[in-house]
């Protein structure tokens, strides 16, 4: 073998053999899969590959879902013993742990993140959900949340596209273990992981009508929010579409948790350990190309540290492997749609336009598929546009402040509330600051961490409720407390 | 001396250049350097990697048993690691025990291998409990030897008791010793002085007291090179480059045993201090089994087949 005058990484690429892809998908509902009418086709955002075809369910299979969850909620679902609920929940865990590769692959063509990313995070933290919420089902009465909890009955369920199945065990998960049965609508543009997780439940038998997946774009979210047969809406997805959702619902007896959207800030204190507080900053805004709600997309730097952790940053930025998501040691791969991609470029030529300064890692990014590089834009001041919109993508904006009190006072002007990093090695500043931020999570000395284990969720715009924990069961129960 | 105008020798500048560098944050850093070991290597990149660690490799015996046939065979290895292949490439030095400095000077040359170095462990290694005038001796006696490498150790007694400026000073006399004779190689033992934090100041401190190289470990003491310590030390040379435009090199010693490990090794350099360090002059692996099992991945990876050990050579 030749051997070759650098270290340049031979393409390592995870193989695809294990995932068969249908040419068309129906829904699932009453425990089968049932054709659709119309199509859409579902691509490969790194090669605009078609895929799939995705059905587009309209009213005929809203119902069908509905009436089938009701069906499985009256007759079977909730008469079954807790204990008995934790044993479906478990099996799907271990079936989820066995199949961890084909759901990767499957996530990876699909959506575009890398394929480590979705080997590593998404699936086994997709799967640690169920885990979690298997061992709370029987054991509800002892969650702090009082005796006479019910569940509400049927939840619809609408998850976003950014981390498909994680999203999905998020939802589905607590609502089982808790007695709900469900209608879920997994994003348009990611659907297929969803579908296979469908194949679980009949993997598992779980009851039929216990989980009801249909596939669909906006309009069939709009069914499921409105339909008269769910008693409760759980949402995942932009600010926009989740004030709509709380709005179609405030006449109504159904109960609400969203999770929404996030401009969170990672501040870097002065005396913070500065590589790895870059480690964080780039974990916290270019981890899954920055499609994550509660992304770090504001660096709220310390003026005195600033040009030293730009420096050092650059200097990391530019060691981000962007390319074929399948590839194993990419660290950042494509943006999940064209119309999310026409929205990053739209956000940071507004950043251009208000005098902010662009930072782009320098790399090659492939002809084919949606691709934006690492970017940072310095020189940004509150009163910019992407200071206070959520990009959503793989951008990061650098403010900079003078005092403590002052670098918190930034953090917490945005009407946003998800998360927040704080950064330094001096624990009683941390403890303050911690308390001062108005973040549903805050991250000290690290970022991006999640755990079933943790509730989830925002301040503000960012959202209702809490998904995780404790707390995320109480979402999914009725008579919580003194009521 | 200037020490690179970061300090003027005295106890108190020490104090404020040590003072100044950021803390480093042991679950972070952990968690990079787990991150960079999921770095997948295959065929022409695992190639060149594993062509690239041979010839980093300090090819080491320090046994209280070493005689100057074992050491003769060393050599031998040092030079020509797989006889029946040629496009091997010899190893970047020995590392004996001072009195074997001679021995093992007089082998390589005879068998044609004076572009491979001799590295003296020094400075009452593996401890460096002793004198100064001791420690001294140690070293002038393996440089009349022959060694072109001191591969001196730290007083750890003195480091946590944070003594730093007899640290200091003890490099700074080793390496005015070595003058233009030898490199030197600062040995931390890492496993004594435990936290990232103490890894980061002992960097900065001997590189500013003249180290050529600084190096993880003695080998006697485990754990040795893990990954986050080599990673924190990468850190270290790529800032001290920054501020003086000088690149100390870096050497892991102690548990790197196989192929896999050493291109982790390598990974680390790669992304961290970057590839202007992947060289023998600025990176090199402390080891002794491990040169074997590169040898057999090499082997496998021209013949598709996994070879019998006995197709590789013992010492």
């Amino acid at each position: 073998m030749e051997t070759p005058v650098s270290f340049d990484y031979a393409s390592a690429p995870e193989s695809r053999a294990i995932v068969s892809i249908k040419p068309k998908y129906g829904h699932f509902i009453a425990g089968k899969f049932v054709a659709g009418s119309k199509h859409f086709p579902t691509i490969n955002p790194a090669t605009e590959e078609v895929l799939s075809h995705i059905a587009l369910a309209g009213k005929a299979e809203v119902d069908a879902a509905v009436k089938a969850a009701r069906k499985a909620y009256t007759t079977t679902w909730s008469k079954m013993s807790g204990k008995e609920r934790g044993k479906y929940l478990f099996r799907i865990a271990r079936i989820m742990q066995e199949r961890a590769r084909e759901f990767a692959v499957l996530e990876t063509l699909d959506n575009g993140k890398p394929i480590r990313e979705s080997r590593d995070v998404d699936i086994p933290l997709a799967a640690a959900h169920f885990f979690y919420h298997a061992g709370w089902a029987d054991k509800l009465e002892f969650a702090g949340l009082g005796t006479s909890t019910k569940p509400h009955g049927v939840a619809g369920q609408i998850i976003p596209w950014n981390f498909p199945l994680l999203m999905l065990a998020w939802k589905v998960a607590p609502a089982l273990a808790t007695g709900n049965t469900v209608v879920l609508k997994p994003a348009e543009s990611t659907s297929l992981t969803a579908l296979l997780f469908a194949e679980v439940c009949q993997q598992a038998e779980l009851p039929a009508g216990v989980v009801n997946i249909v596939t669909g774009d906006g309009s069939t979210g709009a069914l499921i929010v409105n339909h008269p047969g769910i008693d409760k809406i759980a949402f995942t997805g932009s600010t926009e579409v989740g004030k709509i959702i709380a709005r179609a619902v405030a006449s109504t007896p159904k109960s609400v948790t969203l999770e929404l959207g996030g401009k969170a800030a990672n501040i870097i204190f002065d005396d913070a350990a500065i590589d790895e507080a870059v480690e964080g900053i780039v974990n916290g805004i270019f981890f899954n190309q920055g499609h994550v709600c509660c992304a770090g997309s504001r660096l709220i730097l310390q003026e005195n540290v600033a040009d030293e952790v730009l420096e050092k940053l650059k200097v990391r930025m530019a060691k981000i492997r962007i390319g074929d998501p399948m590839d194993k040691n990419t660290d950042v791969g494509a943006i999940n749609s064209k119309e999310q991609l026409a929205k990053i470029i739209e956000l940071t030529a507004a950043g251009d336009a208000e005098g902010a300064q662009r930072w782009s890692a320098p790399c090659e990014l492939p002809s084919k598929g949606f691709w934006f590089a690492p970017t940072i834009f310095t020189g940004v001041t509150q009163a910019h546009r992407i200071a206070r919109e959520e990009i959503f993508g793989p951008v990061l904006s650098v403010l900079t402040f003078r005092t403590p009190q002052e670098g918190i006072d930034k953090a917490n002007n945005t009407p946003f509330g998800l998360s927040a990093g704080v950064w330094s090695e001096k624990g009683s500043r941390i403890l303050w600051a911690t308390q001062q931020l108005r973040a549903g999570v805050v991250w000290a000395n690290t970022f991006n961490k999640f755990d079933p284990t943790s509730p989830f969720g925002g301040y503000k715009e960012s959202g209702w409720g809490r998904e995780g924990g404790r707390h995320g069961l109480s979402a999914y129960l009725k008579g919580v407390g003194h009521e | 001396m200037s020490f690179y105008g970061l300090v003027d020798g005295t106890d108190t500048s020490l104090k404020n250049y040590l003072g100044s560098l950021s803390g480093v944050d042991q679950v972070g850093a952990d968690a990079r350097a787990a991150m960079l070991a999921t770095r997948s290597i295959k065929t022409t990149s695992k190639r060149w990697a594993i062509d690239m660690a041979i010839s980093m490799v300090d090819l080491t015996t320090l046994e209280g048993a070493d005689t100057v046939g074992k050491v003769q065979a060393l050599c031998t290895k040092a030079v020509r690691p797989d006889p029946t292949d040629l496009t091997v490439p010899s190893v970047g030095a020995v590392c004996v025990y001072n009195d074997m400095v001679a021995t093992a000077r007089k082998h390589l040359d005879l068998v044609g291998g004076q572009h491979v170095g001799v590295a003296a462990v020094s400075t009452a290694f593996p401890s460096g409990r002793a004198s100064m005038p001791v420690k001294l001796r140690d070293t002038r006696d393996a440089l009349d030897a022959g060694a072109s490498e001191i591969d001196m150790v730290i007083d750890r007694g003195a480091f946590l008791s944070g003594h730093y400026i007899d640290v200091f000073n003890e490099i700074v006399a080793i390496k005015e010793l070595c003058g233009t004779r030898a490199h030197l190689k600062v040995i931390f033992e890492t496993g004594e002085l435990v936290t990232y934090d103490n890894v980061r100041k002992a960097s900065f401190l001997a590189m500013a007291a003249g180290a050529d190289f600084i190096k993880t470990s003695t080998g006697k003491i485990a754990p040795a090179a893990t990954a986050p310590v080599v990673l924190v030390m990468l850190e270290a040379v790529r800032d001290f480059y920054s501020m003086t435009q000088q690149r100390i090199g870096v050497k892991p010693a102690g548990g790197i045993r196989n192929t896999k490990d050493a291109i982790k090794q390598l990974v680390l350099v790669n992304e961290t201090a970057g590839p202007e360090w992947l060289t023998p002059s600025l990176f090199r692996i402390g080891a002794s089994a491990l040169l074997n099992d590169l040898l057999m991945q090499r082997m496998k990876m021209d013949t598709g087949y996994y070879a019998s050990p006995a197709y590789v050579t013992i010492d």
